[in-house]
């Protein structure tokens, strides 16, 4: 680490089996850390409990895009097909919510698919074009075959050296370094 | 369950007096799972996670083997020339192709058809084999959604080119929901319409779906970039991940809710594909039975093709470890399945047409079979009832060059499929004054021909420049990603 009088982005603290970055979490979520994060080269099962993250909340963007598209659906059929310009086929209704329904149906899982993608990437806050791990060597194996906590230099408990030594000692972390911001 | 132990502890010590609660087995004997229990692991010979990665990831980051220029020189080439046909086509008119009346729809129709069915396979492994929690779909779902988009786009050109004033068909088109130039809407009653909306969700729900799939998979590449381009590129998609667990959570729930979505929507697909015909009254083609038969027909043409891809191509870099025989045996489980579907639909339309007492159904059946496309009928029947039934036999099914030779015959049956639904049924309707005999022309087979180059020569830049194996999902599924397995580091187990 450079000697600058910058405040470090946080500790990243470098495990080798999924087994101990799920120990370390439940240690970092009971240590009471609220600005802090496990990073995974894949999802590991149970990881949000032992972290304590809250359920997702995709699924409410989801059915909000899939009710817009099949009330803009129906919507549009009738708008087209019997108020704007009525056009008589075959002696059938000018509109039924039948002959509406396919291409309601299909635009409900259209918009739901868009609302789903955004939502998550938003909820995210992504995309970001920059993060201070990305800069990180190290870091570069959290999409290889590495499992890494980070807590971060605002994190309220977090203090330097304190920080530290309870991932090293309590967590049993195999490598801990500082992160530039 | 404590209090349980305890009250049976002391009615038991109540009962016989003598019973000391001491005098259990310290440790319980845990025997091993009888060996026909124990399933083939997904990934063989206990890879790590970082061979995992370099496997795929090499794939594309090392220049590609030799074979692979003259492959791509070959599908352009072919995907020019379809171009080129669709140029003459657009310039001179619909005339260069065979078809007329009555057989307006031929192999245009059929081919699109036979490739938006190919799309199918991929949907299914990545949507319904995710929420039926098929594990083994994560070794070849990346390539299979692939093969869907392109696929489809391969479709897609069909029934806009049909139309032969393609302007017209686009802009101010009778499409897309926009009026024409009397100020008259499109006409949402007709199946035809249905379909515009079908196939276009399709294809944009197939994209989005695999593009969520890839984010971590790019992020990856972006880790391991060398060159500066590299780097830009896949770190532009990878949209800045950082593999965050607050980021997997919103992400595996927004994937999960995609399979959800996608599930529907590869049924109502190929369902309203078939509504183009059976909401017609033409005999042959308006029967109820079209939207099942059709999905399964799909599913078992997508599947055909998903092993004339893969087979080849983990051959091709070694992926034998990943793509294991026990994928390639199960995929043709999924052949034999739906394969079967496909054979019971066959038998029981011909009941039908019987059954159900109308003249011209009955005899739109008798010509389809003995009529002057009967050789049409006949290799239909062969490659689609007779080669699903050859995967009884586990010898067979794990025979990856003899599944191989098979999944092309089942890919020539699908296409039969189609033409002798559409092409038969249209020849000979109603009225003999009007039936007449469609002969493809020069065009038509070489622009059906050239699809396959457009086809090929996405798959081959695809995995020259993406991970075709989805690199997170096949981690994800190895022991050493559980943390209660000894290879996932869990300690103290017994």
């Amino acid at each position: 680490m450079n000697a600058s009088n910058n405040r470090p982005h946080g500790i990243l603290a470098e495990f080798e089996t999924a087994a101990d970055i799920m120990g370390a979490a439940i240690k970092c979520r009971d240590a009471g850390f609220t600005k802090w994060d496990v990073y995974t080269p894949f999802p590991i099962h149970g990881m949000d409990d032992a972290m304590g993250v809250k359920k997702s909340k995709v699924g409410w963007f989801t059915f909000v895009g899939a009710v817009t598209g099949f009330f803009t659906g129906m919507t549009m059929i009738w708008y087209m097909n019997k108020f704007d310009y009525g056009l008589v086929v075959g002696g059938k209704p000018l509109f039924t919510p039948l002959f509406a329904f396919p291409v309601s149906y299909e635009l409900t899982i259209l918009l739901g698919a868009f609302a789903t993608l955004f939502g998550m990437l938003f909820l995210n806050r992504l995309p970001r074009l920059h993060h201070p791990l990305l800069r990180n060597t190290r870091f570069k194996r959290a999409s290889d075959d590495r499992f890494f906590v980070c807590i971060e230099s605002a994190d309220p408990k977090y203090a330097s050296e304190a920080t530290r030594k309870f991932l090293v000692e309590e967590c049993h972390a195999t490598a801990v370094e500082f992160v530039e911001e | 369950m404590a209090t349980a132990a305890a009250t049976a502890t002391a009615h038991g010590a109540g009962k016989s007096g003598a019973h000391d609660p001491h005098a259990a087995p310290p440790v319980l004997k845990v025997y091993d799972p009888p060996k026909e229990l124990e399933r083939e692991p997904l990934v063989l010979n206990n890879r790590s996670l970082g061979w995992i990665t370099n496997a795929i990831a090499g794939i594309c980051e090392n220049p590609m083997p030799k074979w692979w220029w003259p492959a791509f020189i070959i599908s352009a080439g072919g995907m020019s020339m379809m171009f080129s046909l669709i140029a003459y086509l657009i310039s001179t008119g619909v005339g260069v192709w065979g078809l007329n009346q009555p057989a307006a729809w031929a192999w245009d129709i059929t081919n699109f058809v036979f490739w938006i069915g190919i799309g199918h396979a991929g949907t299914l492994i990545s949507a319904v084999l995710f929420l039926l929690r098929q594990k083994w779909r994560t070794s070849i779902n990346r390539a299979a959604e692939a093969m869907t988009l392109f696929a489809v786009a391969c479709a897609g050109i069909f029934p806009v080119v049909h139309t032969g004033r393609v302007w017209f068909a686009l802009y101010p088109g009778f499409l897309f929901p926009v009026p024409n130039a009397n100020a008259i809407w499109p006409q949402f009653r007709s199946p035809l319409l249905w379909d515009v909306f079908a196939v276009s969700t399709y294809g944009t729900v197939s994209l989005l779906f695999w593009y969520v799939g890839l984010i971590p998979d790019l992020a990856t590449l972006r880790d391991r970039a060398k060159g500066v381009i590299r780097k830009f590129a896949y770190g532009l998609f990878a949209l800045g991940w950082t593999n965050s667990n607050r980021h997997w959570s919103n992400y595996e729930k927004a994937y999960l809710i995609f399979a959800g979505l996608s599930t529907p929507l590869v049924l109502s697909v190929h369902s309203i594909v078939s509504f183009d015909f059976a909401v017609s009254q033409v005999p042959g083609w308006h029967t109820t039975i079209f939207p099942p038969y059709f999905v399964a027909g799909a599913i078992f043409s997508g599947f055909g093709m998903v092993l004339t891809l893969l087979i080849p191509l983990r051959a091709l870099f070694n992926l034998h470890d990943i793509v294991t025989k026990r994928h390639i045996e199960l995929m043709c489980k999924v052949l034999l399945a739906t394969g079967s579907i496909v054979g019971y639909a066959y038998g029981m339309e011909f009941f039908i047409a019987w059954y159900g007492g109308s003249p011209y159904e009955l005899y739109a059946f008798k010509n389809r079979a003995f009529g002057p496309y009967w050789w049409s009928y006949w290799w239909m029947i062969s490659c689609n009832v007779i080669s699903p039934h050859l995967f009884w036999f586990k010898t067979l099914r794990t025979n990856a060059v003899f599944v191989w030779i098979v999944s092309i015959f089942v890919n020539i049956g699908m296409w039969f499929e189609r033409f002798v639904i559409i092409v038969t049924s249209l020849h000979r309707d109603y009225l003999p004054s009007s039936w007449g005999y469609f002969t493809p022309s020069a065009v038509d087979v070489f622009t059906f021909v050239g699809s396959f180059g457009l086809f090929m020569t996405l798959f081959l830049l695809f995995i020259r420049f993406l991970p075709a194996i989805a690199i997170s999902e096949v981690k994800g599924v190895t022991p050493q990603a559980d943390p209660h397995h000894p290879l996932g580091g869990a300690k103290d187990h017994h």
